[in-house]
């Protein structure tokens, strides 16, 4: 079959809904595409356990505690189900991870900011797993079918993940003033960033014609956005939390909510590396990264050695 | 208080759940792989639903109206009864399942033990912790083996480890007159027993992961009474700080 | 520079007693004890599962995708063996 044949195989697929498979031609271009993607995903599934992680010894109750231990594990888990399908791709988990500590691939810039107060733990599960499920939801109809499958997987657990982030919220907003002002200061600081995480407007969006045109991605940076800031307004009444943007206001012609521009000098220093924790983030993998090296050769050596006693 | 020494045994038991699923929290996020990060916080996990268990069972024998999080939560240092093993710092992969792989050797055995408690709250919260208890001892094991068998770094670090701890382990072993007490009511199991059957394993793995027990016997003790190691106060200081920064607070 | 990386297994779970083994994902691990192990940690948090069986990537063997259509298609014109190609009277029973 020629080039030209397999690619019009391959997009008819694209057009008719059907899944494209490891083993499937694809444009070379698609691979590539794909493994950006998820592989940036599942980094930012593992970054994200840092900011979370760091409140686990100080969470207020053993209940708490254990919620936020089985929340951030999860997170782990999703890590680990992306990156497996990126190795469907040819990809190689370990080579990915030093990509990102090289700084050569991105995570969601939301981890670098820092969890302060207990309030941002249940801030970070209600708006930033919150904007996370928006998309993994649209990413559950990807066309390439092992990260349609895994977004499936994580969309069923992530459900938990933002329920208990509420909750949380929920207790401090109806508690003392004290616990009141601690979840608006928390929302004060998570809002901007958490509507960054749906990256850079349309109209500078590198990747997403083509991404659209592959049903890699089946909605826009800004209609993800405005989805979650339509969703959202009314948790946060409900929670009695103000929104830090004085120019939110419904638009009835529209038929969505109305906000002011995102700072994109921010959101783009951030990307860089400037952030207020980039570096703390990507040292911590990085150190968890070489800790473990001689436990994973120990178990590849031990490997080796029974192996060979059982053909001995 | 209707029955001081069980509720001071019970404590022990949950302060040990507690104290251990604190230090192995540390771990996430952290592990040396994904698979292993997820792991390790699956034992913790195990454990801090223990320690709910048995402060529950703790508090309605104290009878004074406590709930679970303000007996975890709202003690003095020297009110904590956990062993000092149980405290000590994560250290490195190898120093973290050597704690974990004595302590699981030392509950395992006292779990199939307290089954039989006629304590019924205490026999149910073994049963459930026993399936647990066993799935952590073969997780470490299986680490031992492999650490121990491995490379010479990961054999060298896993010595490291049990000659590091090794001055830890006699203290789980400890009695005093509320474990006399007890097994004379025959509501707990001596621990000289359990001691055997530790002992046992222990040898077991520890021969098949070619490591060495150490030979110099000198014991620490002291977190049975309430006297701690310098660790103890930072764990707390995490373990408490809302509860105390924000008191009467609920969240 | 990935020399520490354990090897890739696949991993199949039986919801329950009674229905097949389903392939779920994949996961690293240095040997199969370990491979099950992880499998339960990663696969199996949420009740998924009553049994696991991992088999390394490496030994699973695939149909080739470029021979689909003679692997493949010779079976779709053959609708003599489903029970709906057969035309039964109304009135017969248990059948
Ligand atoms: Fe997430
Ligand atoms: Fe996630
Ligand atoms: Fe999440």
């Amino acid at each position: 079959m020629t080039q030209a044949e397999q690619e019009r195989r391959f997009l008819d697929k694209i057009d008719r809904e059907i899944k494209i498979e490891p083993n499937d031609w694809m444009p070379d271009e698609y691979r590539q595409t794909l493994i950006r993607q998820i592989s940036q995903h599942a980094h930012s599934e593992i970054v994200g356990m840092l900011p979370e992680g760091n409140w686990i010894t100080r969470a207020p109750n053993l209940r708490r505690k254990a919620v936020l231990l089985a929340k951030v594990q999860d997170e782990a888990g999703h890590g680990l189900y992306l990156y497996s399908a990126t190795e469907t791709l040819g990809a190689d988990r370990e080579q990915l991870m030093d990509d990102m500590h090289s700084g050569k691939a991105k995570y969601s810039s939301i981890f670098n900011y820092p969890a302060l107060t207990w309030a941002d733990i249940g801030t970070i599960g209600w708006l930033v797993d919150g904007a996370a499920i928006m998309n993994q939801v649209a990413l559950c109809r990807t066309s390439y079918g092992p990260y349609a499958r895994a977004m499936v997987k994580i969309c069923k657990e992530e459900s938990f993940h933002q329920r208990q982030g509420y909750e949380s919220l929920m207790k401090l907003c109806n508690g003392t003033p004290q616990q009141k002002a601690m979840a608006q200061d928390a929302m004060n600081r998570f809002w901007w960033p958490a509507l960054m995480m749906f990256g850079p407007s349309d109209a500078e969006s590198t990747h997403s014609d083509q991404s659209i045109k592959w049903k890699i991605k089946r909605f826009t940076n800004d209609e993800l956005r405005q989805s979650f800031v339509d969703a959202t307004v009314s948790q946060a009444e409900i929670l009695g939390l103000t929104i830090p943007d004085p120019n939110l206001k419904w638009n009835e012609e529209r038929g969505h909510y109305d906000f002011s521009e995102i700072n994109w000098e921010e959101f783009w220093q951030v990307v860089k590396g400037n952030g207020p924790c980039n570096k703390e983030r990507i040292a911590a993998r990085l150190k968890a990264k070489q800790e473990g090296l001689w436990v994973r050769e120990a178990a590849n050596a031990f490997a080796k050695k029974r192996a060979m006693k059982k053909s001995a | 208080m209707q029955d001081q020494a069980l509720f001071e045994y019970v404590l022990r038991l949950a302060d040990d759940s507690l104290i251990l699923g604190q230090r192995l929290g540390e771990w996430c996020g952290h592990g040396p792989i994904l698979e292993e990060d997820i792991a390790l916080t699956n034992i913790s996990l195990d454990l801090i639903g223990q320690a709910i268990s048995l402060y529950d069972l703790a508090s309605e024998l104290e009878g004074a109206g406590k709930n679970h999080d303000q007996l975890a939560y709202l003690r003095f240092e020297n009110e904590y009864k956990n062993v000092l093993l149980v405290e000590q710092p994560n250290g490195d992969f190898a120093m973290t399942i050597l704690r974990q792989f004595f302590f699981d050797a030392f509950r395992l055995p006292l779990y199939e033990a307290l089954m039989q408690s006629p304590v019924a709250q205490l026999a149910a919260i073994a049963a459930k912790s026993v399936k647990e208890t066993r799935y952590h001892l073969k997780h470490t094991s299986e680490w031992v083996i492999r650490m121990g068998d491995g490379t010479d770094e990961s054999h060298e670090r896993a010595q490291a480890a049990i000659d590091h701890l090794w001055r830890y382990t006699s203290e789980l072993f400890f009695e005093d007159n509320i474990d006399e007490q007890l097994q004379e009511r025959q509501l707990v199991p001596s621990l000289k027993g359990i001691q055997a059957n530790w002992m046992e394993t222990v040898k077991a793995v520890l021969s098949e992961a070619t490591l060495t027990i150490p030979t110099n016997n000198w014991k620490f003790e002291g977190g049975r009474q309430g006297r701690h190691s310098e660790h103890m106060g930072y764990i707390l200081a995490d373990l408490q700080y809302m509860q105390r920064a924000y008191p009467n607070m609920e969240w | 520079m990935s020399t520490t990386q354990w090897p890739l297994w696949e991993v199949f779970i039986r919801s329950k007693q009674g229905l097949n083994h389903k392939h779920v994902g994949s996961l690293r691990a240095p040997d199969a004890t370990l491979a099950l192990e992880n499998a339960r940690d990663v696969y199996t948090r949420r009740s998924e599962g009553i049994s696991i069986w991992v088999v390394e990537s490496a030994n699973i063997h695939a149909t080739d995708i470029d021979d689909a259509d003679s692997f493949f298609e010779p079976s779709d014109t053959k609708i003599y063996r489903h029970p709906t190609f057969y035309e039964v009277p109304d009135g017969v029973k248990h059948m």
